[in-house]
């Protein structure tokens, strides 16, 4: 076993030396089981406290960094750009991107398909967290207790999307994202698998991904536009 | 035309039920004609034409036959674009999507014969008209000011030649010189505008000229992305810049443009460069065709964009009464759409969704350092109102103020391929 299970059961957090509201915090996981499952991380990554940049880069203190700093690593374009956009590792986004990258950092280079079970997920981040400051030992640090994100239902996903529907909707997105899929400041959406494509777009609407501009807009999104968009941009022809 | 105007909306009404159903053949196809190729009516023709594949024939009146976009046209002063980026012809509209576009100026509209006449003698029915003309300039609303004294005083609020010219005026202005903005008031085109124009000329005074020095002229009390602007010119550009606003006389402002003197609430100053931005009302095709209410801005019916004065007429951009939505390039792209299937809906019998509206201004303060301010609106009874909104925040990291930059560079490339193809 890697460092010492995660202790927290139910942490009162103090706040900058005074009580605030009692937040209960459950543990993440299981620490010891997400040893087992890092053997799928660790063929890239390293962690521990010789941990240099391999294929991917060091895990050590993922918590509460900024995306894409690890100084020499040479990210990939979208990487660099959520991590200005100010996407920061925490328990909800590494559990995201950890369920399925691309829906998170739509261009990632890191070739996983994702953990689909919940609980495998859990485990492997209670182990990530035993290499991260730990509220424990520092007050201020972000809390573990996992906020309760509504999280997508197979319904949801299974929504078909009206493509005419989408076509309409989308003109409101070409204003600035280009239909022939140029990126030069502005991401490409076009071609994207439509379960990445819904999943992204919720992932703003449930402001995981940041950027103010995509949270609006995707925020005043119905389940059935995300699919109708999804349909139509999934399905051009270049 | 004997019908009188009741009675002639009743007519249109039989005539669009009869018009959805599958064009006869031989049938003349229904006639749109679009007067302005801006933001609002290039967008609108595009779409129209896109989508109607062909089903509708779509005439496009434009005087000008490269449209320099006033977006990025403070970029274009600062020395960011060259002139030639943000000029864009109308031969793509012409050739890709059947887009009869005639360089004729509009000249009057007979609403009951349903015709649109040009100052080149041209008569262009119309089943549905759509008038995007942008802005004028309201007379008299700087003493002292009129369209004659543009060179001495430009006002580069229609970008092309003048904004040509109030760059080369910036770029030579004698070492130590006073360059003045007399700001306009609400409702204007482009909010922020005028203070993105002043951290651009900042910009190139600071490199060509650092003891030059800038003066607002502002008879409004605030403005749009002020504390960003504000915290952006005392970082980059400091002891440089003065706003006089209201509560100084900012609100009662004349100008020689002989004498190139400013008289702020009886203060004269002597100024080297002098950018004269009027009070807007909308462009005078809307006024001459009877869509303009009180404010010289054209009333609109906020779910479809059709005019108040005409259900067959539908105003865009600028001219129009939008609510809370800024007058932007944006915007009036927002509207086109709307517009475009609502016009599809009528004449073809296309589906009309909901309509939607949105809008991002970015403004561009030094090198690197852009901000932006932007909403989502949705039509009500009255008006367009908004839904929700963002701004960027003072103290923001350098890197992202350089990727809200590189946005805007994107957004600028989206928008005029969404309006020129
Ligand atoms: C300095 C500056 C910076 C700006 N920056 C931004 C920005 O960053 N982002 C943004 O979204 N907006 C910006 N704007 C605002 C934007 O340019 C306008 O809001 C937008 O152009 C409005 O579109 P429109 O179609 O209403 O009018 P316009 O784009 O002005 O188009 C009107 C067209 O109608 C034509 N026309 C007028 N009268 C007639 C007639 N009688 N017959 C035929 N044609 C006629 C004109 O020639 C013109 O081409 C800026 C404006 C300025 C001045």
């Amino acid at each position: 076993m890697r460092g010492a299970l995660f202790p927290v059961l139910a942490l009162a957090l103090i706040g900058a030396g005074q009580a605030q509201a009692q937040t209960r915090a459950t543990a993440i996981g299981d620490a010891e089981r997400g040893a087992e499952i890092w053997m799928f991380c660790s063929g890239c990554h390293q962690i521990g406290p010789e941990a240099e940049i391999s294929i991917g880069p060091p895990l050590n203190g993922i918590f509460g960094r900024r995306a894409a700093t690890v100084a020499d690593f040479p990210y990939s374009r979208s990487m660099t750009r959520m991590g200005r956009d100010g996407l920061t590792w925490t328990l909800d986004t590494l559990d995201a991107y950890i369920e399925n990258p691309r829906v998170l950092v739509s261009g990632t280079r890191m070739s996983f398909d994702g953990l689909e079970d919940p609980r495998e997920r859990a485990d492997l981040l209670a182990f990530l967290r035993d290499f991260s400051d730990r509220p424990s030992n520092i007050p201020e640090a972000a809390p573990t207790a996992r906020a309760d994100l509504p999280r997508l239902s197979e319904d949801t996903l299974a929504i078909v999307g009206d493509r005419a529907y989408g076509e309409y909707l989308s003109s409101e997105c070409t204003t600035c994202h280009q239909r022939d899929g140029s990126d030069q400041g502005i991401p490409s959406i076009v071609f994207w698998p439509q379960r990445d494509f819904v999943l992204a777009m919720h992932a703003y609407k449930q402001k995981l991904r940041p950027h103010p501009v995509m949270q609006m807009m995707a925020g005043r999104l119905s389940d059935e536009e995300i699919a109708a968009l999804a349909a139509y941009f999934g399905t051009l022809t270049p | 035309m004997t019908l009188n105007r009741r009675s002639f909306i009743g007519t249109g009404l039989v005539l669009g039920a009869a018009l959805s159903a599958p064009p006869l053949i031989g049938q003349a196809r229904p006639r749109v004609v679009i007067v302005g190729g801006g933001a609002g009516g290039a967008t609108a023709a595009r779409y129209i034409a896109k989508d109607s594949q062909g089903a509708i024939d779509v005439t496009l009146i434009e005087p000008t036959r490269t449209y320099y976009t006033c977006f990025f046209s403070n970029l274009y002063i600062g020395g960011f674009r060259d002139l030639a980026s943000i000029g864009h012809s109308y031969g793509t509209l012409a050739a890709q999507y059947g887009i009869n576009v005639v360089h004729d100026w509009a000249v009057g509209v007979d609403r009951d014969g349903r015709t649109v006449t040009t100052a080149g003698g041209h008569v262009f029915p119309y089943d549905k008209l759509i008038v995007a003309p942008g802005i004028d300039f309201v007379e008299g609303s700087v003493p002292g000011w009129d369209i004659s004294a543009q060179n001495r005083m430009p006002h580069s609020w229609k970008a092309g030649s003048q904004t040509q010219l109030l760059k080369a005026q910036v770029e030579g202005m004698r070492q130590g010189g006073l360059f003045c903005m007399v700001a306009p008031p609400d409702p204007f085109r482009c909010p922020p505008g005028p203070y993105e124009r002043i951290s651009m000329v900042a910009h190139v005074l600071r490199e060509r000229n650092p003891t030059a020095k800038i003066l607002i002229v502002d008879p409004k009390q605030s403005f749009s992305k002020q504390a960003l602007f504000e915290e952006g010119w005392q970082k980059h550009y400091p002891g440089m810049i003065q706003r006089i606003g209201p509560d100084f006389g900012g609100n009662n402002v004349s100008v020689n443009p002989e004498t190139m003197e400013v008289d702020i609430d009886g203060q004269v100053e002597k100024v080297d460069v002098c950018n004269v931005i009027p009070a807007q009302k909308a462009g005078r095709i809307a006024e001459l065709a009877g869509l303009t209410g009180e404010t010289g801005f054209c009333p609109i019916v906020p779910a479809t964009m059709q005019s108040r004065m005409d259900e067959d007429i539908h105003v865009l951009g600028d001219a129009t009464i939008a609510g809370d939505m800024p007058k932007s390039g944006f915007s009036a792209n927002s509207h086109a759409k709307v517009a475009a299937m609502q016009v599809r809906a009528a004449l073809t019998g296309s589906t009309a969704f909901p309509a939607r509206y949105s809008n991002t201004c970015w403004s561009l303060i030094d090198t690197d350092d852009g901000v932006k301010v932007g909403a989502s609106y949705a039509p009500t009874d009255e008006m367009i109102a908004k839904v929700d909104g963002f701004v960027s925040q003072t103290g923001e990291p350098a890197d992202l103020r350089k990727l809200t930059y590189e946005e805007s560079l994107g957004w600028y490339s989206g928008i005029v391929a969404d309006m020129f193809g």
